[in-house]
């Protein structure tokens, strides 16, 4: 029943227009093709281009030079429209070895432009990538547009009165590729050369050959006698709403954004957590904002990583905790310890392929289950997906607010694709947000103190240990409704599965009604989505009704709870397809809480979908 | 907090029903701790008892503080949180041998070379007790129970060994029902670090008189070795003594003749001494050795809630919290109207 996302890596053209671009920088793991996409990411956003990328890299740090696995790509979709996601085929291909060619070149659209290094396509590469002959001189490339030239002479050219080392001397190859890149697109150097300087400050000589090398390649696109596809493109800058803008990974969104909701909550910030692909930088990200009152924690393991963040909302602060599926997995019993003793967590999953080790460095949406159903005993909690890294800062701040509001963890998800992406994002001002500070109980209030005494929300006090006349004690076994102490009796553990459940499902009524993100309710068609595909969903749909189908896109944001008018939407369409990374766990969800015929459409490969997958699954729901 | 009122043990006693076995040790530490929490200065509402799961682990249920019970094993890094959020806290952690060294291992570990200031109480009753008697990784080689009826063939971990092999610097012995636990509790709260405290407890139910053959009123002069800073380690009412083979460098037992400790080489314990404190914690009743209690090793060193505090308010000095500049900081670009 469940539909696979059809194969359609046969089309000639990724894009409705020729406005945007989708440029893919692939080589070794060793040649910082990732720095290289970066710097070339924020070129393109201080152009004024709309842009989405997509970081795709192997779990090895450092795999066999010129190996197939040890292939690292980045992946830039920029244009003067609206761009919402990485691409789907990329137009030009910058390869910097044999393997990084042959594992690419799926993803290059037939006629797209390939710039190869030459000067890496010697017997000892082409062999650990297994090609018999060289692509490059056989023939086999010809429904591309090929050039290849020795980048790596080249290199060791221009970086030669620096008397560098031959192999420190080739690591500036990546900058004279982006040299050259920056000049096929009309790029200023300024700002890269400026960050060089930055970044290679100790050490001047390194920081001038890499300069060089960009000059270098940047010069050689405008100089060099060459024919044919190498050529300067123009691409007007994208229409966008005025404003200062940035680019963010959803990494560093999500750091600002669990900083702004502590701000907002009025919370001092404890993080807790152990190192883990891909959730780590916002560990990384919340260790440098000492000033906001964030102390951060290396734990010894996820476990001691959420324990120690429940220690601390025990104690006042707003506990946090991140991690990818496996690690999330160790966490649950704790959660279950935040559940029953109600107090706020905010737990980040930045969900990757599984199971088990599964594909750490690769994007998946598997975890919905996992956070939906995945503790031991009735064990509610609310959950919430970021569709894109700008987005991601919302929901942080989001995730905090319920769990200070409701005494509750709650689970904040995310992906492999979020956490890397990068993006512009228009800087919100702050003073539009409505702050909810957090009330302690600090007296024993009329009527006397009873720590599982419950307001309108169903939340209970939070007093923080050190206050008088409040002292309590809380823990994982059955509270008594009301006193909290421990009790197993029949009738109780019904009242208080029967809180906790009433708790966590009134949290519908302080959010938004579901939105149709485009088209209306009632249209033949929705796709319902939630998380990362936003991007392609949306783009898919946009084309669909831009050729008059009728079919619209809905995205979830509170997993769960789920939107109070959901429901009746669903049922308002003809038909309803779910389009996700797994095998259908929302689509189970929708059906199970809403009866409705949601059909699946499924890609499981650690791959983004494609949004020409999607049109066409549209077209053949609508035919 | 009154000045004027002087609280006593009572005070630090819950309206909780204990729901202990009749006669476990648990009873004997619970009312030890009740009662040193006057002299120690205790403030009731500042004091955090936090504990893990086992028998033990009900112990913050009847201590009117602050306490939470939290899942198995994960104690030391709960209040890890609960320290680092909020030091001027007096937090205690409550663990058996199951708890601290089997599941929790890893983070007992973590906690002590860590060096938070908290003070450790660990239940050895060498038995898990709460979930009907399996042997622990402290139960002797051939114990006998339900999951072992054939017993025991692992080796059990010395759990003052694993405290100073993970940097301990506060290593502390006591007998749940010894008059001495007193003394050895108010040592550990008085030191400021983690303050590992082993603690022999009799489970009447299922591992009865593990200890007896130190414990027992008999037996007790004869295999108890008290040791204090400064003071020969003596046992036996004087007439035995612990010296150190320096050719060998193993502890041994001497007889002391008319008091000369002296003549007989008997060591005076210094608590700074780590490579002694190893071979005291070693010292068993059947290598014919006498069990080392009290204080036996503290040497004390930073703590790990004073190094992140002051790490946080160094990186922070002199930097203006503000929200808005940070959300826009890096390279960013301004679109005009």
């Amino acid at each position: 029943m469940a539909t696979a996302a059809r194969d359609v890596n046969t089309e000639t053209t990724a894009h409705p227009n020729e406005e945007a671009v989708v440029v893919r920088f692939a080589g070794d793991s060793g040649d910082g093709m990732q720095l290289t996409g970066g710097q070339f990411t924020l070129s393109t956003a201080l152009a004024g281009n709309d842009l989405a990328t997509f970081p795709d890299f192997p779990a090895e740090i450092r795999a066999p030079q010129g190996t197939l696995f040890g292939v690292s790509a980045f992946q830039i979709n920029f244009g003067s429209e609206a761009i919402d996601t990485a691409g789907d085929m990329a137009d030009v291909l910058i390869a910097m070895n044999p393997a990084a060619l042959k594992s690419n070149l799926s993803g290059l659209r037939l006629g797209g432009l390939i710039i190869a290094d030459e000067g890496e396509f010697g017997p000892r590469n082409l062999a650990k990538a297994g090609y018999a002959v060289s692509p490059l001189t056989d023939d086999s490339l010809a429904k591309w547009q090929l050039l290849g030239f020795n980048i790596s002479q080249l290199t060791l050219d221009s970086v030669k009165p620096f008397g560098l080392g031959n192999k420190e001397a080739l690591r500036c190859k990546n900058m004279w590729t982006l040299g050259l890149a920056l000049w096929m697109f009309d790029r200023e150097r300024g700002p890269i050369i400026e960050w060089l300087k930055a970044k290679f400050a100790k050490n001047p000589t390194l920081a001038d050959a890499n300069i060089a090398a960009l000059n270098a390649g940047h010069a050689y696109g405008e100089t060099a006698e060459l024919t044919g596809p190498l050529k300067q493109h123009h691409i007007a800058k994208a229409e966008a709403e005025p404003g200062l803008y940035r680019t963010v990974t959803g990494s560093d969104s999500i750091a600002l954004g669990l900083v702004a909701g502590a701000q907002l909550a009025g919370l001092p910030m404890f993080f807790g957590g152990y190192p883990i692909t891909p959730a780590s930088a916002i560990l990384h990200n919340l260790s440098k904002y000492k000033e906001y009152g964030v102390t951060t924690f290396q734990a010894e393991d996820e476990i001691a990583a959420i324990a120690s963040a429940i220690g601390a909302s025990y104690a006042g602060q707003l506990g946090i905790t991140s991690s990818s599926g496996p690690g999330i997995a160790l966490k649950g019993e704790a959660m279950g310890l935040a559940i029953m003793t109600e107090l706020p967590l905010v737990i980040i999953n930045s969900q990757r392929g599984g199971p088990s080790t599964g594909l750490p460095t690769k994007t998946e949406q598997s975890d919905l289950y996992q956070a939906v159903y995945g503790r031991n005993g009735d064990a509610p909690l609310p959950v919430i997906a970021a569709r894109s890294p700008s987005d991601a800062f919302d929901c942080a701040i989001e995730a905090v607010r319920i769990a200070t509001q409701y005494m509750t963890p709650v689970m904040l998800l995310t992906d492999g694709y979020i956490a890397n992406a990068a993006e512009p994002w228009k800087v919100p001002d702050m003073s539009t947000y409505e702050p909810f500070p957090v009330t302690f109980l600090d007296h024993v209030p009329d009527g006397g103190f009873r720590p599982y005494s419950r307001d309108e929300k169903l939340a209970r006090p939070w007093v923080k240990p050190g206050t008088p006349g409040l002292i309590h004690r809380i823990g994982g076994i059955e509270k008594q409704v009301d006193t909290g102490h421990i009790d197993y009796n029949p009738a109780n553990h019904q009242a208080m599965t029967d809180l906790r459940q009433a708790k966590v499902a009134g949290i519908a009524d302080s959010i938004p009604d579901q939105a149709v993100d485009l088209g209306e309710a009632g249209a033949k068609l929705v796709f319902v989505g939630w998380g990362s595909t936003y991007g392609p969903i949306h783009q898919a749909v946009r084309r669909a009704r831009a050729k008059g189908l009728d079919v619209a896109h809905i995205h979830i944001r509170h997993i769960w709870p789920l939107p109070k008018n959901l429901g009746d939407l669903l049922r308002s369409f003809g038909k309803v397809i779910v389009p996700e990374m797994n095998t259908g766990q929302l689509k189970t969800v929708l059906r199970d809480q809403y009866l409705v015929d949601a059909r699946p459409l499924n890609k499981v490969s650690g791959q983004p979908f494609r949004i020409a997958e999607i049109e066409a699954a549209i077209e053949e729901a609508l035919s | 907090m009154n000045e004027m009122t002087k609280l006593t043990p009572k005070d630090f006693e819950t309206d909780q029903e204990v729901r202990w076995c009749p006669g476990c040790g648990d009873y004997a530490i619970l009312k030890a701790v009740q009662r040193i929490m006057p002299e120690i200065g205790a403030i009731p509402e500042k004091t955090v008892f936090v504990s893990g799961i086992g028998c033990s682990s009900r112990f913050p249920y009847y201590m009117e503080t602050y306490g939470f019970h939290t899942i198995h094993g994960r104690a030391p890094a709960v209040a890890t949180g609960v320290k680092l959020a909020n030091p001027e806290l007096d937090v205690w952690i409550i663990t058996g041998d199951g708890d601290a060294l089997s599941i929790g291992g890893n983070h007992t570990m973590h906690l002590i070379r860590r060096n938070l200031d908290c003070q450790f109480l660990l239940f050895n009753n060498e038995i898990y007790g709460l979930t009907k008697g399996q042997y622990s990784p402290t139960s002797r080689v051939g114990t006998r129970s339900p999951s072992t009826p054939f017993g025991s063939v692992d080796r059990p971990v010395t759990p003052c060994a694993f405290a100073l092999g993970s940097g301990a610097r506060f290593v502390a012995r006591g007998i749940d029902t010894h008059k001495n636990l007193g003394n050895v509790l108010k040592a550990a709260h008085g030191h400021r670090g983690t303050s590992f405290v082993e603690i022999y407890q009799n489970c009447i139910v299922y591992n009865d008189d593990v200890f007896a053959p130190f414990t027992a009123k008999p037996n007790a002069a004869e295999n108890q070795l008290w040791v204090e800073h400064g003071k020969p380690m003596l046992f036996n009412g004087g007439t035995m003594g612990i010296a150190l083979d320096r050719i060998d460098l193993h502890l041994h037992v001497v007889d002391v003749v008319d008091g000369n400790w002296q003549a007989a080489g008997v060591l005076v314990h210094d608590e700074n001494n780590r490579g002694i404190a190893h071979m005291l914690v070693d010292m068993r009743v059947d290598q014919g050795l006498p069990i080392a209690l009290g204080v036996i090793y503290q040497n004390p060193a930073p703590t790990f809630e004073s190094a992140v505090v002051e790490q946080n308010a160094a990186a922070a000095k002199g930097k203006k919290p503000d929200l808005q500049a940070l959300i826009a900081k890096g390279q960013n670009w301004t679109v005009e109207a």
